[in-house]
């Protein structure tokens, strides 16, 4: 048996070499990790880690994959994904002082929770079915409630606001979703070497979450081969975005903190992972003082680069890249062993400070009003002190905002409430509307949603749009467990449709999937604040009231129903004529009671029947003072011990 | 007696001959409590007023209702290091004082600066100290409508400072606000403790992990009162004008346009430091009640006074009616309770309802005091400003048992008060759903007692329970006595026989209405007037008007001979309209119905026509005309308003009495009080139609 075994597994082997040498020549999968580390002018330190998945076009692969992670080409496969992306999400993206114009910021800064969009190449009819089945499957996948997006009330279809113009793109945000490690871990196991060797070892749990921002990021999109009979491609960018706080041990507070690998993530790099065709780690530094701009070209001025009296690098840079107001120092990892393991350092010496590139305007979101009924959303752009702002539009300069924005049913928004004010002055919608779009809720159905564009002059101070709304009443069930919490609106995009964010480098790049993509042009956007909306909830801790006030009301009913269908009246009159003359003992004894309170005699009543009935009384009450006395003395025996 | 008679006669008559058949057991309860309804309405007005002696002995013991809120289940994490950054800011700005005399914002940018150093977002806001107007339209109506920027000067303006701090890893949604008042100008010693206290806990708040809500500290301007600039900001915050404002225009301070928020305000905490207490250790007062006898959740209470009795070693106390302290009925009271607790826990070791007489005091002072300043409708500090945007918030006054200039212990104040702020903010950081397990109808009678709704309803429903009773009874009696003098007894019972009295009800309340509204048209009237002149005019024009109203034929209550109104029925109406108005202000404010209850309850069961009493010349009848005519002279607002000031302990003056009694009523309805509706729309008219009954010609 065991030689069978040995024998199949010998055949196995020689017909994967003999497959890999048969397309040897064509293009093969494709695996490559990269790690940007970026200290941020807040004291703290970004790290992107960047893992790029290739599965070129064929169909001679036919569901075999040496590198690719199978539950992803099946996902593609199965729901026609042309293209698509997860995010989870912690921690709030610090436009400020992190940045807003920069690829990393504008790709990486993702609204709380879960965000998750996708394309699909299916007819029209068949899109909502394919994201409904793809947000199971990603809930499976992943671990997360994703498939709460399958409700219609909770995703949208954005038309042109969204960036990528499709009738077949779906949109839904989670913004209460909890990321933890649970979200990791089978994001991780997409990766070939997993978190075991190479650049993702360093992914430390406590460390990564102990930090201030926490963004895991899964886009793919599928590469057409333009060939006949070949299959599409598909292309797995995994990102997870960290902006960590280094130890400080220096007590100046005006010095950056210097920070190593080892002292971020409590690891260091001891190899690269083997099936990665490149394997490297960047070191981005912004804003660095002009006179080292000049000459990179020799030796002497490259070393000055990287231990300089502004700062020092633990390890000599593989190759610099020069951008218009940045440094990339690139390391390869390849070198690192157990031994020598690659454990990157920086080391400031003098204070320094920069800014970091911010977008054309900064965008924030807040509610209005108070009380349970209605209030209205209001987004405020500011503006901020961006460099590069100028984009002139028939001899006038503009601003091209483009918002968009999904409510919940239960944010009933009135849409011609809509106010825009500019520098403080009310527009009306024809002066900065460019285009607007709006698709209105339907009670329990479907979402609403709004797309906008604005144009605003350049020398725009600050700028106002406010929308009314009324707040809904959900049905009993249709609370959520925490209900007293508040309802949450999701995060609002506003992208800059002529403002591109682009990493401009003068050297040659070589072939590094991360720095092509910081290469790209791609709008620059950015996603507003979570809004929580307290809506009326009602009481849920009174069960007991309810039963109470229903047992009454079917009792009542009960009762008088009963009475209407089983009493006759003319039977029980005459009952009472034949039984007038002897009445029960009780009966008789309560109208004497009353009689007695009243302080007059009873009309009817015969003298025999009154003596009887003294006697009664008498004994009546001698009975209950019998009673309440062994009572009292039950009472006082049994609790005295 | 009589309308037992006539009811078994109707009986006896709608029966026609068959055998008594009796009526359900409730309809022979309710003829039962209506026939014997002198007895009733005496047996309960007198159990309502025992009911409310009693509520101190009734009181529960507070406990935390809240799962979530784990007070001080974890360690302070505050250290001597943020104590001394609070002292340090303290220092600075004394020494700041001395050199810089007085103007401008420099004080303001000295926090500001503080702040920022703490990693904090800091931003200044410009507010007007406007004064409210009255505007009878506003009642009732969100906190929005009022925001009305006038002519705006630029000499007199406000100036917060705020600070955010972001919680680190939190997603935005909910933030909880830190309030200090500080007078920038003149500010004293004891102020600037409370900015020490809380600026050691910002320092503290940067730095810490674990915060889900983000942290905004407002040091609110409070040269023009501690209310204003909480409610400027609160009104900023919530309900932002984007129009071009004038205030931006005079500019000192580049304040435009840099307004941050920090989503939802999950719980706000005011601190205050003021004057040295009078024993050696430092006194916390809590202050909760909001407008219109609101209060936050019981629950932020709790914490803080859990915090502060057991983790800090504060002295906590809540406000009280200091006359009752030591007033000699009350302890006679007190005693008799206690005696009778004593005698059943003898009879019973289980039933321990007696406490101790000066604990009953204690608690009858607190409860009077919280009854009072709910039915005042007042808020008792800037806290009032949040529970506009239902926002749970609560004042705590510290009275440091030191003197200010003492380094070692402001240092151990500072670890202290930020130790509580601490505990209290990690709880409601704790809380992921908002503040609502716990009670909001509460009434407080020491810092861990309180009485709910369930039984403090039962007082007042016992007091009001005879009205009805009565009204009914009366209501038979006057048809009765309308049936003798018509002859026509089948038509009349029939009839609508309290048409008229209504009409005349209403007309009176109608007046009411418009004596409510007077004081705003006294309000336009050019020219400055005191006080005591407006109040002058507005009782006239009130005068006026009832001569007016009697004139007119049909709603006039003196014109009833024509009418053949019986006054029996006019009181049953009055007594009906009274009740409906106790009612419904029980539901808006309780304490204010409590006290009107108290009030107008016996007032109305009284009264009766003078006339056949001054003429039957017998001491019964004399006796309860007397009564009435007691109870109609304290019924009147200005005379009760003087003897509460009496009780109070504050000085009563002869004639400034309608002044005072004027800017209280101003203050009423500044404060959008519903108690002040309830003086004009219920207590006055019933007090007039009692006066009508009183002197009614019969």
């Amino acid at each position: 048996m065991a030689r069978l075994v040995r024998s199949w597994i010998l055949l196995l082997i020689l017909q994967s070499f003999l497959v890999s040498i048969a397309f040897g020549s064509k293009e093969v999968e494709e695996f490559s990790e990269a790690l940007l580390l970026k200290p941020l002018p807040d004291r703290k330190v970004l790290a992107h880690f960047h893992f790029e998945n290739r599965a070129p076009p064929s169909n001679s692969h036919g569901r075999h994959h040496h590198l690719f992670p199978k539950a992803i080409s099946q996902l593609v496969q199965k729901f026609r994904v042309k293209e698509m992306e997860l995010s989870f999400t912690q921690g709030r993206w610090n436009h400020e002082h992190w940045g807003g114009f920069d690829p990393l910021s504008s790709m990486n800064a993702k609204p709380v929770g879960v965000e998750l969009w996708a394309v699909f190449d299916v007819p029209l009819s068949q899109v909502d079915t394919s994201w409904k089945n793809l947000t199971h499957a990603l809930s499976g996948l992943f671990c997360a409630s994703i498939n709460f997006l399958e409700s219609s009330t909770s995703y949208a279809a954005p038309t042109w606001g969204f960036g990528t113009n499709s009738d077949k793109l779906r949109y839904g945000s989670l913004p209460r979703e909890a990321v933890c490690t649970e979200n990791l871990t089978p994001w991780l196991k997409l990766l070939p070497c997993r978190d075991k060797d190479g650049i993702s070892a360093l992914m430390n749990r406590p460390s990564v979450y102990r930090g201030f921002y926490h963004s895991q990021r899964l886009h793919l999109s599928t590469v057409e081969s333009g060939q006949e009979g070949l299959g599409s491609g598909i292309v797995l960018e995994q990102t997870l975005t960290v902006v960590l706080q280094p130890d400080t041990t220096s007590v100046e507070r005006n010095t950056q903190p210097s920070w190593s690998l080892n002292s971020l993530f409590g690891r260091k790099v001891v190899g690269r992972c083997v099936l990665a065709k490149s394997s490297n780690v960047y070191l981005q530094l912004e804003g660095l003082s002009g006179h080292e701009l000049k000459n990179v070209d020799s030796e002497i001025e490259a070393h000055k680069l990287w231990k300089n009296a502004d700062f020092e690098l633990s390890l000599k840079p593989d190759r610099v890249l020069r951008e218009i107001s940045s440094f990339l120092f690139i390391f390869d990892i390849e070198k690192s062993s157990d031994s020598e393991p690659f454990d990157l350092g920086l080391t400031w010496k003098r204070p320094s400070k920069w800014l970091c590139q911010l977008a054309p305007l900064h965008a924030s979101r807040f509610l209005m009003g108070s009380g349970n009924e209605r209030g209205a959303i209001a987004i405020l752009l500011k503006e901020t002190e961006s460099q590069e702002k100028l984009n002139l539009t028939n001899g006038r300069c503009t601003i091209k905002v483009n918002i968009f924005q999904i409510f919940p049913w239960y944010v009933k928004v009135y849409y011609h409430t809509l106010q825009i004010f500019v520098d403080q002055q009310k527009k009306t919608d024809s002066e900065v509307l460019k285009k607007i779009n709006v698709s209105p809720s339907t009670d329990k159905v479907s979402s609403g949603m709004m797309e906008m564009m604005l144009e605003l002059p350049c020398e725009v101070k600050s700028a106002a749009i406010s929308i009314e709304y009324d707040k809904g009443f959900l049905h009993i069930d249709e609370y959520p467990p925490d209900a007293n919490q508040g309802f949450d609106i999701p995060s609002a995009l506003i992208s800059f449709p002529d403002h591109h964010a682009s990493l401009d480098f003068k050297e040659e790049l070589g072939n590094s999937p991360l720095l092509s993509k910081f290469k790209e042009k791609s709008s620059v956007r950015s996603y507003t604040e979570v809004l929580l909306v307290p809506l009326t909830t009602p009481d849920f801790s009174m069960p007991y009231n309810v039963i109470t006030i229903t047992c009454t009301i079917f009792a009542l009913y009960f009762g008088s129903l009963l009475n209407v269908i089983r009493r006759r009246i003319g039977e029980e009159e005459r009952f009472l004529k034949s039984q007038g003359k002897k009445k029960g003992g009780l009966k008789q004894l309560l109208s004497r009671f009353i009689a007695k309170i009243r302080g007059r005699p009873i009309e009817e009543s015969s003298s025999s029947s009154e003596l009887q009935s003294s006697v009664l009384s008498s004994k009546l009450i001698f009975k209950i003072i019998l009673v309440a006395g062994a009572a009292a003395a039950w009472q006082y025996f049994s609790t005295d011990k | 007696m009589a309308a037992d008679n006539r009811y078994e006669e109707e009986e006896v008559r709608t029966d026609d001959g068959s055998p008594i058949t009796k009526p359900r057991p409730i309809v022979r309860l309710g003829i039962f409590l209506v026939a014997h309804s002198p007895v009733f309405s005496v047996v309960f007005s007198a159990a309502g007023v025992l009911a409310l002696l009693l509520l101190p002995l009734l009181a529960k013991n507070t406990y935390i209702s809240e799962n979530a809120l784990m007070p001080g289940s974890a360690r302070s994490m505050l250290s001597n290091r943020d104590a001394s950054d609070g002292s340090k800011l303290v220092k600075d700005i004394k020494n700041f004082r001395l050199n810089h005399e007085g103007q401008g914002v420099e004080v303001q940018r000295l926090i500001g600066k503080y702040m920022s150093e703490m990693v904090a977002e800091v931003y200044y806001q410009k507010f007007q100290p406007e004064g409210n107007q009255f505007h009878p339209l506003h009642f009732f109506s969100g906190p929005a409508s009022y925001t009305l920027l006038r002519n705006v000067s630029c000499a007199s303006y406000g100036v917060n400072v705020v600070g955010i701090i972001r919680a680190p890893r939190g997603d935005g949604k909910e933030s909880i606000v830190l309030v200090t008042p500080y007078d920038f100008i003149n500010g004293g010693d004891y102020e600037d403790l409370s900015l020490g206290v809380v600026s050691s806990l910002f320092s503290l708040l940067s730095r810490v992990t674990w915060l889900s809500k983000d942290i905004i500290w407002l040091v609110a301007d409070s040269r023009y009162g501690d209310y204003r600039p909480v409610a400027a900001w609160l009104a900023e915050y919530h309900t932002p004008s984007f129009k071009v404002s004038d205030q931006l225009k005079c500019d000192e301070l580049n304040t435009a346009d840099n307004f941050r928020r920090a989503g939802t305000v999950a719980a706000a905490l005011v601190l205050k430091v003021d004057g040295r207490s009078e024993r050696f250790e430092d006194i916390l007062s809590i202050y909760a009640d909001a407008s219109n006898g609101q209060m936050p959740n019981l629950d932020l209470i709790n914490v803080v006074n859990y915090l502060a009795v057991h983790r800090q070693g504060f002295h906590v106390k809540v406000e009280k009616v200091v006359s009752l302290l030591s007033s000699s009925w009350l302890k006679i009271v007190g005693e008799i309770f206690e005696a009778v607790g004593k005698v059943a826990h003898t009879l019973n070791p289980d039933w321990k309802f007696g406490i101790p007489a000066a604990e009953y005091i204690e608690g009858s002072a607190t409860l009077a005091s919280s009854l009072y300043s709910q039915a005042f409708g007042i808020p008792t500090g800037p806290h009032g400003a949040f529970r506009d945007y239902q926002v749970d918030a609560i004042t705590l006054k510290i009275s440091p048992g030191f003197p200010p200039d003492s380094k070692a212990r402001q240092h151990d104040f500072f670890l202290r008060g930020s130790q509580l702020l601490e505990g209290t903010i990690r709880s409601v950081n704790n809380l992921l759903e908002k503040f609502h397990q716990s009670f909001f109808l509460y009434l407080l009678t020491s810092p861990s007692k309180f009485i709910s709704v369930g039984v403090y309803m039962i007082a007042f429903a016992l007091l009001v329970a005879s009205l009805p009773m009565v009204a009914a009874s009366l209501y038979v009696d006057g048809c009765k006595a309308l049936t003798k003098s018509t002859h026509n007894s089948a038509e009349n019972f029939k009839s609508w026989k309290w048409l008229d009295a209504a009409k005349q009800v209403f007309a009176l309340h109608l007046l009411g209405f418009i004596v409510t509204l007077l004081p705003y048209f006294i309000c336009q009237v050019p020219g400055q007037h005191s006080p005591r002149n407006r109040s002058i005019m507005w009782g006239t024009t009130s005068s006026l008007l009832l001569v007016t109203f009697v004139t007119i034929p049909g709603c006039s209550p003196f014109s009833s001979r024509l009418h053949g109104t019986n006054w029996a029925i006019l009181k049953s109406v009055t007594i009906s309209a009274a009740f409906i108005g106790l009612c419904l202000m029980s539901i808006i404010n309780f304490a204010t119905a409590e006290i009107g209850a108290l009030l107008l309850v016996p007032t109305c069961l009284l009264a009766q026509p003078i006339k056949p009493a001054l003429r039957s010349r017998r001491v019964k009848s004399l006796l309860g005309a007397f009564c009435s005519m007691v109870l109609v002279t304290i019924g009147f607002p200005v005379i009760f308003f003087a003897i509460t000031k009496g009780l109070v302990g504050e000085g009563l003056v002869g004639l400034s009495l309608g002044g005072e009694f004027w800017t209280w009523l101003e203050s009423l309805w500044a404060w959008k009080s519903a108690t002040y509706l309830y003086i004009g729309m219920v207590h006055l008219p019933c007090w007039l139609l009692c006066v009508c009954i009183l002197f009614h010609p019969s």
